[in-house]
């Protein structure tokens, strides 16, 4: 049999640390069912029989928050042997409250006090006796920063277990409050579980939504219960859910008074306080920030001399995925003597593909390996803290800042840097609207058209970012309006974090974690639509002959592409043009840059094709107008991104219905768009005439501004 | 009615009540902010929201909407 230690606490209580300290490398990260919650679990050190559960950072045990709720879920009906609920010392009062909440459920329940390092150094004094005495159950001295006495206090947990010890319940509650429990503990006796009564009567008594659809209770005890609540806070004067929370701090406060000793004045400067003086003031608060971006962006991302993330991705492409990766396959092909269509497949279809995706991990790492530094040192918080009036007034959240600067860069680690945004409709507004922020890969396709027909004018690439930003205010706008995402207001009522130095072990972890989850899309959801896409570039019917075509004007693809694309009639797309430009959106999906490379195939333009392709300008030139140009470059900017950045939607949607949801609202939303440019703007150039697309173009730009200034849905 | 929101930077003031109702108000209870604890004001936002509290030793931020539903003495 083995056991199951469930590691519960606050966020920034050094969970994380101890987790990856208590299990080292055998960790399993998944989901929890149903939501986009992390779940990670792992087995002891040197105790393949001991599980230790990751519970997610909570500060309660409320029903409001997903979080919060799989995490009851889990305490409830998994039955874990033992709670190890660490807490930060240095912050004791309001870590201590999620601990009275996890002693209700009677399981058995070590205590870990951690930073005590940091706790000596503030010259404050924590007695674990007088604490454990009050609280009913061990309590130990961690720092999980220097790794002291966390294994003993795992072990601990593991004795407990093992001996079924469960703690006293700690008095909490007085007297009438006391007095309406224990009748609603009476009414209940046969309905729950007894070993969770006093749980499911604390949850009846604050009125738990939750927990009343659970239990679905018959009417006559419901009144019962409602009576005694009543009685209760008429009595004690305040409302249910107000009277528990109070009795939980007025008893911690108490608790305290006798245990920790504090140094120090009460609003004296810690050494957060004075880093914030700084880095939160009025005037620098802006600038600093608009520092760390440029140098996280500039170390990534840019090119300068100590862009190493430019560097090994440089290499990685030219070098790597350029000649090793392709000459060790092309040996070995050759040697084994395999036929011409297999080795295309292999080199052209999945070589080039996936390489072309692997080519980003070095940005990727560089990427996240910075951004958990910021997160793990405190700075996210601030980052929220200082943006968040500008940007909740798009429905987006402080942090949703974070993903749009970095997906300027690339949207796959900006959609990946969403997962530090706590709200759950903040992440998802925020993954949904982070694609239309034009990336580094898009920049080829403005400065094609930018080139070809709008003589090289810098308002192109301007334009081009403002509907980019613009498209991701309108959606933030648009979509806050919807009843999913209006539903519950997400508080914006967040700890700042005391700072602390990065422990090298959270940042490799995470950064190791994040590149291998990029690694393992490309090597699924890339690979397969890599092949899908050169199968459909290589083959073509000749004379009524399926074959291998050289001329790519004769592939499935570019019939594929004849035969759809009359549904961008509206957008422009017509002529000769229109079929090229629809084959050219499907190559887009494997990377943007190859919208530029396909055009360049396309119009049998042989040998290298230069970044903006100036080589095929004019061509470009007579068969797009002006017009027709601009939508079809709104279309790229804003239509679904690449694979990669599909797949990472997918790693933080958590589930396939959002992520189509997603792909197809930026498809119809970029359709929408170009709709409305290329109608109205070629009225006025003469490339459009008046007509029916003329009235929907109008139609679908009414319904736009409707849906952005309608009141919305009000909860 | 005096609430948070009206306390300036540098102040302090006593909870007494907690309007509204909901996730958020919950939420500002889970935080630590009851009936009779201290609040200190540290500082406000750049552009002036959200607003930066001291409760219970340590820092907490919240929007002052939200600060508007916590009355004080």
């Amino acid at each position: 049999m083995s056991i199951k230690i469930a590691l519960a606490g606050n966020p920034n209580s050094g969970k994380t640390s101890l987790f990856n300290i208590l299990t080292g490398s055998n960790q399993y990260v998944g989901n929890w069912p149903g939501v986009t919650v992390e779940k990670k679990e792992g087995t002891l050190k040197g105790q393949k029989d001991v599980i230790i559960q990751d519970l997610p950072g909570i500060y309660s045990l409320s029903p409001y928050s997903p979080e919060e709720v799989v995490t009851r879920q889990y305490l409830v009906n998994e039955h874990p042997d033992a709670i190890l609920n660490i807490i930060d010392g240095t912050n004791i009062e309001r870590n201590l409250y999620l601990t009275t909440q996890l002693l209700d459920l009677g399981h058995p329940v070590v205590i870990a006090v951690n930073m005590m390092d940091l706790v000596r150094k503030n010259g404050d004094n924590i007695d674990v006796e007088k604490l454990s005495k009050a609280l009913g159950c061990p309590v130990l001295e961690i720092s999980a920063l220097k790794n002291e006495g966390c294994m003993e206090a795992a072990e601990k947990a593991v004795e407990l277990a093992k001996n079924h010890t469960h703690g006293d319940v700690p008095h909490v509650f007085k007297g009438g409050v006391e007095h309406a429990l224990a009748h609603i503990e009476e009414s209940i006796e046969n309905v729950v579980d007894n070993n969770y009564l006093r749980w499911y009567a604390i949850k009846l008594f604050e009125r738990d939504e939750v927990i009343h659809s659970e239990l679905n209770l018959p009417e006559e005890v419901l009144t019962h219960v409602e009576q005694h609540i009543r009685d209760c806070e008429a009595e004690m004067d305040d409302d249910a859910e107000s009277i528990v929370a109070d009795s939980r701090y007025t008893y911690i406060g108490d608790v305290c008074s006798r245990s920790v000793k504090k140094a120090g004045g009460k609003h004296d400067l810690t050494l957060s306080g004075k880093i914030d003086k700084i880095v939160t003031n009025r005037i620098l608060a802006l600038p600093i920030f608009a520092g760390v971006m440029f140098l996280m962006y500039a170390i990534a991302m840019g090119s300068f001399s100590f862009s190493i993330g430019t560097m090994g991705t440089d290499w990685a492409n030219d070098v790597l995925f350029g000649e090793w990766v392709p000459g060790l396959f092309d040996s070995i092909l050759t040697s084994l003597g395999v036929s011409g269509w297999l080795y295309g497949l292999v080199m052209d279809g999945i070589v080039a593909g996936v390489g072309a995706v692997l080519g980003f991990v070095p940005q990727i790492l560089v990427l996240s390996f910075l951004l958990s530094i910021l997160e793990d040192v405190g700075y996210m918080s601030r980052v929220a803290f200082i943006m968040d009036r500008i940007l909740r007034k798009f429905g987006l959240s402080g942090k949703s800042i974070i993903p749009m600067l970095v997906a300027t860069g690339c949207g796959v680690p900006g959609i990946l840097a969403s997962r530090t945004i706590e709200q759950e409709n903040d992440r998802k507004i925020t993954v949904m609207t982070t694609g239309f922020i034009p990336c580094g890969a898009k920049m080829p396709i403005i400065g094609l058209f930018a080139g070809a027909v709008f003589g090289n004018s810098p308002l192109v690439a301007t334009s081009a970012f403002f509907i980019g930003v613009a498209a991701v205010v309108v959606s933030g706008v648009i979509l806050k309006k919807f009843k999913t995402f209006a539903g519950r207001p997400a508080p914006f009522v967040m700890e700042l974090p005391a700072y602390h130095l990065p422990s090298a072990r959270n940042v490799l972890r995470s950064t190791y974690d994040r590149g291998m989850d990029f690694v393992k899309r490309a090597t699924t959801i890339v690979l397969l639509s890599s092949i899908v896409l050169w199968f459909l570039q290589t083959y073509g019917f000749v004379d009524g002959m399926f074959m291998a075509v050289e001329d790519s004007n004769l592939s499935l693809l570019a019939d594929i592409g004849r035969t759809i694309s009359w549904i961008f009639y509206p957008l422009g797309w017509a002529g000769d043009m229109a079929w090229k430009a629809t084959v050219a959106t499907f190559t887009g999906l494997i990377a943007k840059e190859q919208v530029v490379m396909t055009f360049g195939t396309l119009y049998n333009f042989a040998g290298e094709l230069s970044e903006s392709g100036n080589e095929i300008w004019t061509m470009i030139a007579s068969d797009f107008g002006p017009v027709r140009a601009y939508s079809f470059m709104i279309f790229q900017l804003l239509c679904a991104p690449c694979f990669a950045a599909m797949g990472a939607i997918r790693r933080e949607m958590g589930d396939m219905k959002w992520t189509v949801g997603t792909i197809a609202y930026m498809c119809g939303f970029a359709y929408a768009i170009s709709m409305i440019v290329y109608q109205f703007a070629g009225l006025i150039t003469g490339e459009a005439t008046v007509g029916m697309w003329t009235v929907a173009a109008a139609a679908v730009l009414a319904l736009l501004v409707y849906l952005t200034f309608r009141k919305g849905y009000q909860p | 009615m005096k609430t948070l929101k009206d306390i300036k930077v540098g102040g302090a003031a006593t909870v007494v009540k907690l309007h509204g109702d909901g996730p958020v108000r919950r939420r500002i209870m889970d935080m630590g902010i009851t009936k009779r604890v201290e609040v200190y004001v540290r500082k406000v936002a750049p552009l002036g929201d959200p607003m930066e509290l001291t409760v219970r030793g340590y820092e907490l931020t919240l929007r002052k909407a939200d600060a508007e539903m916590i009355e004080v003495e």
